[in-house]
This record gives C-alpha cells, structure tokens and sequence, in this order.
C-alpha cells in the first residue's frame, strides 16, 4: 500500500496572543524586549495573597476574534485552574478557561472547504526558561516572567483538514482574520502566535480516527507544514511496516527537520483542572455582544470578492491585496482618489512593493501615502504625467514624500501641456529639420514618429506627447 | 496604663482628653507585648519600628485637629497569613520563614489608613491549617485563659493576643471556622464576615472559595468598628462585594425585641453538657430580651465536614503549589539533582504534615476521575447547605449555635487524631460554606473558667442586625 491509501486527518491548535497594552489579570505593560522581569507586579509573579482581575480589553479582543471566526458567543463562561508544576508557571497553574469556554461552533473558509472551529477560549501565559546564553548556563536556566500573564486566546479547530496544504491554508487564513479586526499582529518571532499540530492517518472510508499525535515548537507555518509532511511519512511507513501510532505528543526539530517524541499517553500531566475561585464568572450581556459584532470590520474574504466584483481585480491581485488589513486599506484609499483601481493595484503591488521590500518596510510606515498615490495615478490619466516621468518621480516621493505635484515643480518635471510653449518647440523642430518635413508632406507617414522623438527630446522629455502628435499634424498640414 | 483594659473608644477618649499620645500607647503596648508574650508565644514578631512611625502620624494629624480615624492610635496585631509590606509573613511555615512581601493587604492598608497600629504578626497554624494552633513550625500558642490548654486555630495568635491584652484588636482569617473558634476558646467577640465583604488580596490563600478576614476584639462594637474599616469592594480582589457597607456601631441600639431567633436541632447534638448548659442560658436570654426562640432545622448539617475537606483540600492543593523553591521562600539544596528533585526536597522539608496531608487530600479529589465523585458531588452538597440557610431565615433573622461542641482542649490532647481535630469545626463550617457572616461572642464559662461562644449567624451582607444582636446579648451579661 501505498500514502495515498491513507486519509490524513489535521487538527490544530492555536495560541494567540491579544494586542492589549497590559496583561490579563494585572496592570503590568506587554512590552516586547524589555529587560528581564521588569514587566511584573505580585500577580503575575504569583506571589503570595495576589490575587488576579479580569481585564475587560482583553475580553473585548476575544470576543472579537470569537465573532470574527464565526463562533457563537457563549452567555456565561468560566474560568478553571490548570495544574502542573513547571519553573516558568510561577502559581502552579495556569488560568484558563476548561468546560465553559467563551465561544464554540466557529468556521474559517480556505480554498474549497470550510473547516470547523471547536472553541475559542482565553487563558494567560507562562513566564520564559532559559536554558542558554549565561555563563552558568551549565548548571542553571533563567526565567524571564515578563510574558507571565499576557492575555492569549487559544483557537481549537475540528479536525477538518486532510493535507498539509490545507493546514498551512488554514492558520495563514486565521493570522489573516485576526490581523484583520485588529485582535493581535501575529508576530510569530514575538511569539504571539504559536501552533500545535495533531495528526493521525486512517484508510480512507474508515469510520474511526486513528490514533492521533500531537505535534509541538512549530515555530513557523514552513515548519507547521514540514512537520505535518514528516508526521504523515512516519506514520504510514509504521503502519506498513505493521507497527502501531502510539498516542503521543511529539516535537518538531527544526535542524533535522524530523518529529521526536516527548512524552508518551502514560507520561500524560493529569492537570486537576476545577473552577478558579478567585474569578467571578464571566457573563457577555447581548448589548456588550451586539456592540462586538457591530464594530467587526469586513473581513479578509469578503474585501477579496468585493475587490473583485466591484473594483473589477483579478483575483489572485485581490488575494496579494487583502494580504492585510493595512494593505487593502490602503489600496482602498488610494483607488478613491485616483479613480482606476487596476492601474492603482498595478502601482501598489508592483513599484510600491518594489520599494517598500529592500526599505524592510510596512504599508504602514510607507513614504508615500495613499492619496498621494492615487494622485500620481490621476496625474497620469489625465495625461498631465507621462507613465515614464511617473516611474522616475515615485522613488522621489518614496524618498522624499510629499505630493507628485510638489516632486513635479520642486524637479521642475512638470509636464508640458500648454499649447503656446509647444508650438514654440514644433516650430523649431519644423525648421531645423526640413529634410523630415519634406518627406512627411511628401507622404511618409512614419517620418511623424521620429519628429516627435525631437520635440520630446527639446523639451527634456516634459512634453505631452500627445499633444505633441496633435501640434505637429496641424503645422505640417 | 493597663492596655489590657483600653478598647476603640477609650483610646479615642484618651487621645482626645491628652491623657497619652499614640507614641506613648504604642510605645506601651510594644513594652507589655514584649513581656507578656513568652507566656503564650501569640505573637511571632513585633512591627516596633513600623507602628511608632504610624503612631507619630496619627499624633501628627491629631496636633493639627485632623480626624486620624475611626482606629486612631489603636493597637492591632495581625495573623502572619496577611501580608505586610517589608515585615516577614510567614503564614506559620518553615516554607516561608524569612518571606519579605513587597505590598500590603488591601486589609492592612485600609487599617492604617484609618488610623491603626499594627503592632506585630500573630503566630497560627500553617497556612491556616489547623484548629489548635499546633501546627505552626514556630510553636504552638497557649491559652491566654488557661496556658496548658490550646487557644483553637488557625487564628489562635490573633484570638490570645486580644485575650491576653497584648493587642486591643487583631484580625485573623476564616476558612472553616479560624476565627469564631479560637475566639470563643480565649472568650473574645471573632467574626467571620459574608464572603466578599473583606477584600482577600493579600491574604495569603488557603481555599479561595473559604477564606475570609475577620476581626477579633474584647467587645462587640470594637469588632464591629474593624469590620467597617476593613469591609467593602476592593478592585483587587474580583469576589470582593460592592454591597453597601452600614455604620454598625450606630446601630448598636440594644433593641433586639420582636426579633425572630433560630436554634437549629442538629447543631445541639454531640454537644458536652457544660457547653450545651451555656447556649440554653443564652437562648433564655434572649427569650427575656423579647426575642421570639424557635427550633428549626438545617437537614444537610451532616455533610459538612466531609464536604469542607473536599473543597478546601482541593483548593489548597492548588493554592500551595507555588511554593516550590523557584522564586522566593525557602530552596531545598539537591546536589546534582533534577528540577523535580529540588520540587520534592522543598515541598517534603518545607511544609509540615498537616498541610501536606490536606495538599494529598486535595490532589487525590482533583484526580482524573474521581472530579465528579468527589469535587463535583461536594459542590452540589454545598449548595444544599446553603440551600438549608436561605430557607432557615425565611423564618428567622439570626441562628444561635454552639461555635464549637467543647471548650479549649489540652495541648497535645488531639494533635494524632486529625478526625478528632476537625469536628472541632463542625458547627462553623457550614457558614463557611453557605458564605454567610457568622460570629463568636462570649456566653459563659465552664466550671473551669474555659471560656464558651456562642455563634450567631444572619442571612448574606446582614452583619449589621448580627452585631445589634451579640450587643444586645454581651449587654444583658454584663448587667
Ligand atoms: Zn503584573
């Protein structure tokens, strides 16, 4: 037998951390990069007698992710005690939310299916081990309790998804949901979102699941998607060889590019999970629940179709143009002012970009705002801007900001339209050049071309070419 | 100056006419708690330093005609479970022994800020675990009363303090009882507030869902005047309660006629005579003060205890497990150890028996399954508890009940029958569970002289017709 005997099932876990300016249960800032444990207060260092206070902010951006991903939003949820030991938990358990979760019954779109969300549930984080880059790092690990409490959601999906492929599809759609209504950047370097695979193979038409592996430190979507690849491979390569999945959770080694086990069923932490009495439980009134999905912005797949439908893109431009809420905004804006979406599309995606990628840049922090784009876009529609004067302006305005205008006149670029100034150019041209003009009225249509080239040449290039073109007749008539 | 005899309002008096200053009474009151102390061992460190600066504030407000007040000049120690900033807590552990806190209860700072003193940590079983005092790591408390006999626990520092005058007031903390028992083996007012009234943020937890902070004093209007100081919503603490806090000592009229009190059967069973003959005299008090006295019942009274060591092991398991050596209190020295070895070295030589007989009891019951036989079940029948209570004061204001079913027992007398130890909580757990506000005020005296309390129990947020009623009742003896 063979792989493709075998029907793969993907189910994956999520942990997203929300973009609030303090942490879950405490005041203490979310400041990426300070200095080791400055960011703590008793409570997130789990001192003794703190206690901990549900941030509001953070359950506004849990709801919103919630009714983003489609979940219905459950009235009343509660919050459960984790229990295990570990240096970097300074209570001994983690906050988290257990049989009452704040929202279920979610779905997320990806190419051709949909695939089911269980739950969406908050929790806090642990603190950071270290294990290395101190001098006794031999004989000790450091712990950085900064990210103790920072707010996350955990995101569970059903197991709905067949390939890799398809989990790959799936947490780039979610990242992008998410960026989207502004719960969380995503930032995985930052950590601020982080995926656990499970993964089992059946034969197709088998009623049952297999037994599923859990897969762990995948700290990248490639990786997400190479691990699942080198799960699957060793799965079926067991159950050719007659063996048995064992029930497992397994790391993915980056370097070698394999999955190793970590702990087996037996070794499993019974968590002792019971309702956390120091939290009252948490209720969502219809008014606070209508407020959120209210103020949801359009999300990802719905921008793409409009762009397509009304802007008239293709679609894979529609694609590259929502990649971020950022980016469509500012396609958006920049389509207004301009009027030609696809010429605006062609300049964001291609010069913007081309500009943007070697500065390391955002949408955000580009030079060049999107009104000011989508002028130049104008500008050349109306034929006050050549398409080749535009190319050389908008590194100008990326390096310089400001309007194409100002570039235009501060260069002294500004394009020659006006009849008066041109005639004065064709004149010369037509007597300098009587060779030219003899043939042309002679009935050598294509020498025209060539006396264009002149005026444009005289004029450094700022004429109107068409209006060029219009003159020229004229005198030559 | 005999601290022994001053209370709130003498104190007020005294600062008022300039018979002393708080330097003077503090100063005082640290020199006698000093002296006295060996005898009982109640408290486990002295504040001087930091109750002479606040004792100077006070008189500094005073000089100026500022009101320092409604505790001015008070002494009040403070169970070493509370957490006071720059001032070792303890919480009666080997495990916590030199533990600095960097913050102060939200109790503590809203006695300070009212013009107390605090004057010292009382000594208590570890992390409130006991109902003797004997399982503190720094020896047991004696009572103040009787010095061979225990003072009752957990908060049997805070109880023999106020007993022995070594402290006007003191708070303690109740979790099944830590209050209203030792309180009533010293013979002092204890009161176990409604869950919520006190904020818990900085109370070091032992069952979360149990704990309360209460006063103890030598009458009940001084209790009743820490209770106000202390009570109302703190945002620190997400189960502290915004119910409006009244001024019970102005309420404090000695009328209690007409009211209807109840004496629940279950609660006179298992009793000894003496203590039994003291709670009928009371309810003939009451009889003669116009109260109407009737029996009732509290029919789910039986399951109580095994109720309460479910919850509150399970909550505790918990609560302890961040003593783990990793970030502060004590480290166990594991050469060439695992993590896991430093985690077992700490936590076996760091807590003492009973703490971890209750952390085993509590893991067990969280257990993958056995949560439903035993944690979930336990819940249920806590609500039938307090399903008992909600129906009770559909008929009655008040129950009357013994606090414990026998005076304060030799020293060492129980200490190798924990069975025997926890059914000195039998009547005071069930408020406890119901969250309701309940309390110890003196009754009597045994042929002994070991001191008796009787309980009084009111509905939820009702310590104001509680405290008019054990006023009521500490009046009528007196005379
Ligand atoms: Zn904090």
């Amino acid at each position: 037998m063979t792989q493709s005997q075998y029907e793969v099932v993907i189910g994956l876990e999520v942990h997203v951390q929300l973009g609030t300016r303090t942490k879950i249960f405490c005041s203490c800032p979310l400041e990426f990069g300070s200095p080791p444990n400055t960011n703590v207060c008793p409570v997130c260092l789990g001192l003794p007698g703190a206690l901990p206070v549900l941030n509001q902010a953070a359950v506004e951006l849990a709801l919103k992710a919630s009714a983003a991903l489609g979940c219905r939003i459950n009235p009343d949820s509660r919050f459960a005690r984790k229990n295990y030991f570990y240096p970097d938990l300074p209570k001994g358990y983690q906050i988290s939310q257990y049989d009452e979760p704040l929202a279920e019954h979610g779905t997320v779109r990806i190419a051709g299916k949909s695939v089911g969300i269980t739950r969406v549930h908050m929790e806090d984080d642990a603190g950071k081990s270290i294990h290395d880059g101190f001098r006794d790092s031999d004989q000790y690990s450091y712990v950085d309790l900064n990210r103790s409490g920072a707010p996350l959601i955990e995101i569970v999906s059903d197991p709905d998804m067949r390939a890799s492929d398809e989990a790959y599809a799936y947490v780039t759609e979610l990242k992008q949901i998410l960026q989207f209504v502004e719960v969380s950047d995503c930032d995985m370097e930052k950590g601020q979102l982080r995926c656990d695979a499970n993964v089992s193979i059946r034969l197709w038409g088998a009623g049952e699941f297999g037994t599923k592996v859990e897969i762990k430190n995948l700290n990248s979507f490639r990786f997400l998607k190479m691990a699942l690849d080198f799960e699957i491979g060793r799965q079926v390569a067991l159950v050719e060889s007659g063996g048995e999945v064992v029930q497992e959770t397994r790391l993915y080694n980056a370097g070698t590019g394999e999955t190793v086990s970590m702990r087996s069923k037996e070794h499993a932490h019974d968590y002792r999970y019971f309702p956390e009495p120091d939290l009252v439980p948490l209720r969502v009134g219809s008014a606070w629940h209508d407020r959120v999905t209210a103020s949801l912005p359009e999300l990802p797949a719905a921008r793409r179709a409009r762009f397509i439908e009304v802007y008239g893109l293709k679609e894979y431009d529609a694609q590259v143009l929502t990649a971020s809420r950022a980016l469509s905004d500012y396609f958006e804006r920049a389509a207004t002012v301009s009027g030609d979406p696809k010429t605006t599309a062609n300049w964001v995606m291609g010069d913007l970009a081309g500009l943007l990628k070697p500065a390391g840049r955002e949408i955000s922090e580009s030079p060049i705002s999107a009104e000011n784009l989508g002028e130049l876009v104008k500008l050349i529609n109306s034929g006050q801007l050549s398409g080749k004067l535009a190319k050389e302006i908008f590194p100008r305005m990326f390096e310089a900001g400001g309007t194409p205008a100002d570039i235009m006149d501060r260069e002294g670029l500004r394009q020659i339209s006006d009849s008066g100034a041109l005639e004065k150019i064709v004149e010369e041209i037509i007597s300098t050049n009587a060779k030219q003009v003899e043939q042309y009225r002679g009935g050598k249509v294509s020498v025209l071309g060539f006396l264009v080239g002149q005026v444009m040449k005289a004029s450094r290039g700022q004429a109107n070419p068409a209006a060029v073109n219009e003159i020229l007749k004229n005198k030559l008539m | 100056m005999d601290i022994r005899t001053f209370t709130v309002d003498s104190i007020r008096t005294g600062l008022r006419k300039r018979e002393f200053s708080a330097v003077e009474l503090t100063t005082e009151a640290l020199r006698f708690a000093e002296t006295e102390n060996p005898k009982t061992n109640a408290y486990l460190r002295l504040s001087s330093e930091r109750a002479l600066a606040q004792a100077a504030r006070v008189d500094a407000l005073s000089a100026r005609g500022e009101d320092a007040g409604a505790l001015a000049g008070v002494p009040v120690a403070v169970k070493d479970v509370i957490v006071t900033k720059g001032l070792v807590t303890t919480c009666g552990s080997k495990m916590l022994e030199t533990y600095m806190p960097p913050y102060d209860a939200t109790a503590v700072e809203r006695i300070e800020a009212a013009g107390g003193i605090i004057l010292g940590k009382t000594n208590c079983d570890e992390f409130a675990m006991g109902s003797s005092n004997e399982n503190s790591a720094y020896g047991p408390v004696r009572n103040p009363v009787a010095l061979d006999r225990v003072p009752g626990g957990s908060s049997g520092g805070s109880a023999a303090v106020v007993a022995q005058g070594t402290a006007v007031l003191s708070i303690g903390s109740d979790t099944g009882g830590s209050v209203r028992q030792p309180a009533s083996f010293c013979g002092v007012v204890g009161v176990c507030p409604t869950y919520g009234r006190v904020s818990r943020y900085g109370l070091v937890a032992f069952a979360s869902s149990l704990d309360h902070i209460g006063p103890f004093a030598r009458n009940v209007s001084d209790a009743a005047t820490l209770l106000r100081v202390m009570a109302g919503r703190d945002e620190r603490d997400a189960t502290s309660a915004a119910a409006p806090v009244p001024d019970y000592t102005a309420l404090l009229d000695g009328n209690v006629r007409g009211m209807k009190l109840g004496v629940p059967r279950e609660y006179m069973q298992g009793v000894t005579s003496e203590t039994l003959s003291q709670i009928e005299k009371a309810v003939e008090r009451f009889r003669a003060l116009g109260c109407e006295v009737r029996e009732i019942s509290l029919p789910s009274t039986g399951y109580a205890i095994d109720v309460y060591y479910v919850i509150a092991t399970a909550e505790a398991s918990s609560n302890l497990a961040r003593y783990d050596g990793v970030r502060y209190g004590m480290r166990a020295e594991v050469k060439g150890g695992s993590l896991i070895d430093m985690y077992r070295a700490t936590r076996g030589q760091g807590f003492g028996a009973e703490v971890k007989r209750r952390i085993m009891l509590g893991t067990y019951v969280l257990s993958h399954g056995y949560y439903d036989a035993y944690y979930l079940k336990a819940q249920k029948v806590r609500a039938m508890i307090a399903q008992d209570f909600t129906r009770a004061f559909e008929q009655v204001d008040a129950i009357l009940a013994p606090v414990s079913p026998f005076p304060a027992f030799k020293l060492g007398e129980k200490v190798d029958d924990p069975m025997q130890m926890y059914l000195s909580d039998i009547f005071t757990i069930t408020g406890s569970l119901a969250g309701i506000p309940c309390m110890s005020v003196p009754c009597g005296v045994t042929r002994e002289g070991l001191p008796v309390g009787l309980q009084i129990m009111c509905k939820h947020f009702d310590e104001a017709p509680m405290f008019r009623i054990a006023h009521a009742f500490e009046a009528a003896r007196a005379f």
